[in-house]
């Protein structure tokens, strides 16, 4: 008799549960939309810090105070994970950071509102970087800003090791010599992240890439990347190049910054790490060195990602045109250092920072990241190869790449 | 109780259970049929089939099943030794050693695998008291190498560099036999040791607790009837404590089959892989590559490793046991 009567209260209570949950999960669709005067949003970040978060919070109270709407924003401590959730509970916020690396996967699941064709001025942000944010043939969102790849160089230590400015590396081959000379007992004369996004540009200079243009295909294995890879590996088995682990630290510009490196691989968030950090060392910024293909460098990006479940797509689009004018965006540079994302901008950008030139000037040929839905587990374990380059094989490691990439562009995963 | 067990319990499992058979992003809801119904096939990929997800996962699993085999045994010893060292009648502020002892276990784990990252750094402080013995430290987190492979390197056996090529050849289950048979990499031995030194206080805790329940008159009786310390301490300590030592060992399996937190802080799974746990494949599964039905499946594998595991180990306990009773019996009946 117990049993039943608690069989029966735990299905009930099973039943009024799923009736919670799914009015909770709500449906795929985009939601009914708020037509009131005043609307609140709310807007998630992944900040890189204070300068980042108050800079946002700013410019998004000015665009409150003007509309008469309110603005909440919040910086995620874990935005992948944060999201995920309030994606999964049906209730995410009406803006927010969308990575590259994740960009494919909301944008197949249907979270996203493609709102990128609306705005006027959408050709003001490069094409390359409008591919990366770009989903069956949509422009989905607005990159929020970007950077790019450079090699930073110790200038104190470049000039005790006899080296001039007509020194800077051009070719691989000058990369080779100059590293090698500048390596002491102390010092690592490159030292470079294991990770594809930072040692990336080495393939692209070597005239490859992980898939082709249109990223229908996975190119891994091709002839250019192995060349790549082997260079790097000479490199590595040379001493002359190291990863940041191998000098105790945690990446490329904390190893520049604590002179256990004269020459790193960085993107512009290095600026901001130099100044705070370790404002005393002297340090030049110059392009990546061509390798047999030419110039190569990456570009990274993040857009506004506007919620499909958003009841505010018009405000939404308002606030985020906002976020990306010219002006903005130029305020956004200067807070916490970062590239704009429209070219009109990038042009007083560099007339404002001639220091970051270099970077600005990478965005007319940069590589923007792979954005096939699921790709991330298989460049995560190619990152991890990479980790064990010195002693492994890099035509093994390029094909492990291709036959996972393979397989998630198969499976459609 | 029915209502709160279902809530928090029943349900959730069912709803996980749901979610293992399911091909879900976490972008809609499970259960209104938008994601794709997939039976078994995240299963199967985990297990029968060839790929990234079952490397990944049996790396995963060789992995954690090293670490098992190396703490629950030194943690157990570890927190049994020191529980006897001060529950011992000679020893005085008995109080004193029983609180530093207890300590890393009342600390953060997250601070303590911080602390640790410092300590085994390449030029940290490990590193500086290996170098003033003599010994060139390895550099702890970068080094992928297989205990067992490094071990044989030192006597000259075999070059951990350079798999053998008979081993390297032939696998089992998407892992070349030279893969499964390298036991714990450089890395990994970090977090064991991170694990029996922040475990062991608390498995003392309880041992002393049994250890104090023991009679003393026992003890006295044994060392009347001429037994040594070590004597005692085997036939009639250590059978006392048996069910208690079923605890310790039943919580201390369960406990590292779920290893997640000084992986998260330490080394996410670097290097090559071999700090990879099922609990963190999972946690990456889900929410970096928003692929929840794996994530899923993984954590009820999970499950039914730690049951089958703990099933084991009582019935080894268990019949350990048995046929001691029934010989003193049969011999009680015959003499």
């Amino acid at each position: 008799m117990t049993v039943r009567r608690a069989a029966t209260a735990s299905a009930m209570c099973g039943a009024f549960l799923l009736a919670g949950c799914s009015s909770n999960f709500g449906s795929n669709s985009s939601a009914q939309q708020d037509t009131k005067g005043k609307q609140s949003l709310t807007v998630m970040i992944g900040s890189s810090g204070d300068a980042e978060t108050n800079a946002v919070k700013a410019a998004a109270s000015a665009w409150a105070k003007q509309t008469g709407n309110t603005v909440t924003v919040v910086p995620a401590q874990n935005l992948d994970q944060q999201l995920g959730q309030a994606l999964a509970g049906g209730k995410p916020p009406d803006i927010f950071y969308v990575g590259s690396s994740v960009f494919a996967n909301y944008a197949k699941g249907n979270s996203l509102y493609a709102y990128g064709d609306q705005l006027s001025y959408k050709n003001d942000f490069s094409a390359s970087l409008r591919n990366s944010f770009s989903y069956g043939n949509k422009f989905v969102c607005a990159p929020k800003d970007s950077s790019t790849l450079a090699l930073a160089i110790n200038t104190t230590m470049w000039k005790k090791a006899g080296l001039t400015e007509a020194d800077y590396p051009k070719t691989w081959n000058d990369l080779e010599k100059v590293a090698r000379k500048l390596t002491t007992k102390n010092v690592s004369g490159l030292v470079v992240d294991s990770s594809y996004n930072e040692l990336g540009g080495f393939l692209k200079q070597s005239g490859g890439w992980i898939t082709n243009t249109d990223q229908t295909k996975v190119t891994a294995d091709s002839a250019a990347n192995v060349n790549a890879l082997t260079y790097v590996k000479k490199l590595l088995t040379e001493g002359a190049l190291k990863f940041p682990k191998q000098v105790d630290a945690g990446w490329g510009g904390e190893a520049l910054g604590t002179q256990k490196a004269a020459m790193t691989i960085e993107g512009n968030w290095l600026t901001g790490a130099m100044s705070t950090d370790y404002p005393s060392v002297g340090y030049k910024v110059v392009p990546l060195p061509k390798g047999p293909a030419g110039q190569g460098t990456l570009s990274f990006s993040t857009c506004w990602g506007i919620a499909n479940k958003s009841a505010h797509h018009a405000a939404d689009v308002s606030l985020v045109k906002a976020f990306t004018t010219a002006q903005q965006q130029l305020a956004f540079a200067d807070a916490f250092g970062v590239l704009p994302s429209r070219d009109s901008a990038l042009t007083t950008y560099k007339q404002k920072h001639p220091q970051d030139k270099v970077f600005a000037d990478g965005t007319a040929y940069a590589q923007g990241p792979v954005t096939i839905p699921g790709f991330t587990k298989a460049l995560t374990q190619f990152d991890s190869d990479l980790a064990g380059l010195a002693t492994a094989d890099p035509k093994k490691i390029l094909s492990d790449l291709q036959t996972n990439g393979e397989q998630i562009l198969k499976g459609g995963s | 109780m029915v209502i709160i067990l279902g809530l928090f319990l029943v349900l959730p499992i069912g709803m996980a259970l749901w979610v293992s058979l399911l091909h879900w992003d976490g972008q809609s809801n499970p259960f209104s049929g938008a994601a794709d119904f997939v039976g078994l096939h995240n299963y199967a990929d985990l297990s029968t089939s060839a790929g990234q997800d079952r490397q990944l996962f049996m790396t995963s699993v060789r992995n954690n099943l090293y670490y098992v085999l190396l703490v629950v045994p030194l943690q157990t010893a570890l927190s049994l030794g020191l529980a006897i060292a001060v529950n011992s009648r000679r020893i005085k502020g008995k109080g004193f050693f029983r609180t530093v002892f207890y300590f890393p276990s009342v600390t953060s784990s997250i601070a303590i695998s911080t602390v640790f990252l410092f300590l085994f750094q390449g030029s940290g402080a490990v590193n500086a008291l290996l170098k003033w013995v003599g010994i060139t430290g390895p550099k702890w987190f970068t080094d992928a190498h297989g205990l067992v492979w490094s071990l044989l390197g030192l006597l000259g056996v075999v070059d951990p560099d350079k798999p053998v090529a008979a081993l390297a050849a032939h696998g089992f289950l998407g892992l070349s036999w030279w893969d499964w048979l390298s036991g714990p990499s450089i890395a990994m031995c970090t977090i064991i040791v991170l694990a029996v030194w922040t475990t062991s206080g608390t498995y003392m805790l309880i041992f002393l607790a049994a250890l104090q329940d023991v009679p003393v008159e026992l003890e006295e009786a044994a060392l009347l009837d001429g037994a040594n310390r070590w004597q005692s301490f085997r036939n009639v300590t250590l059978p006392a404590l048996r069910p208690v030592l079923f605890l310790v060992i039943t919580l201390g399996l369960i406990g590292t089959w779920q290893v997640f937190d000084a992986v998260y802080v330490m080394s996410q799974g670097a290097p090559a892989n071999t700090t990879l746990t099922p609990a963190y494949l999972s946690y990456t599964a889900g929410f970096q590559d928003a692929d929840y039905g794996r994530a899923a499946a993984i954590a009820f594998i999970l499950l039914a490793i730690i049951l089958a595991m703990t099933i084991v180990q009582r019935v080894l306990l268990r019949d350990r046991d048995e046929p001691t009773t029934r010989t003193r019996f049969l011999r009680r009946r015959t003499s």
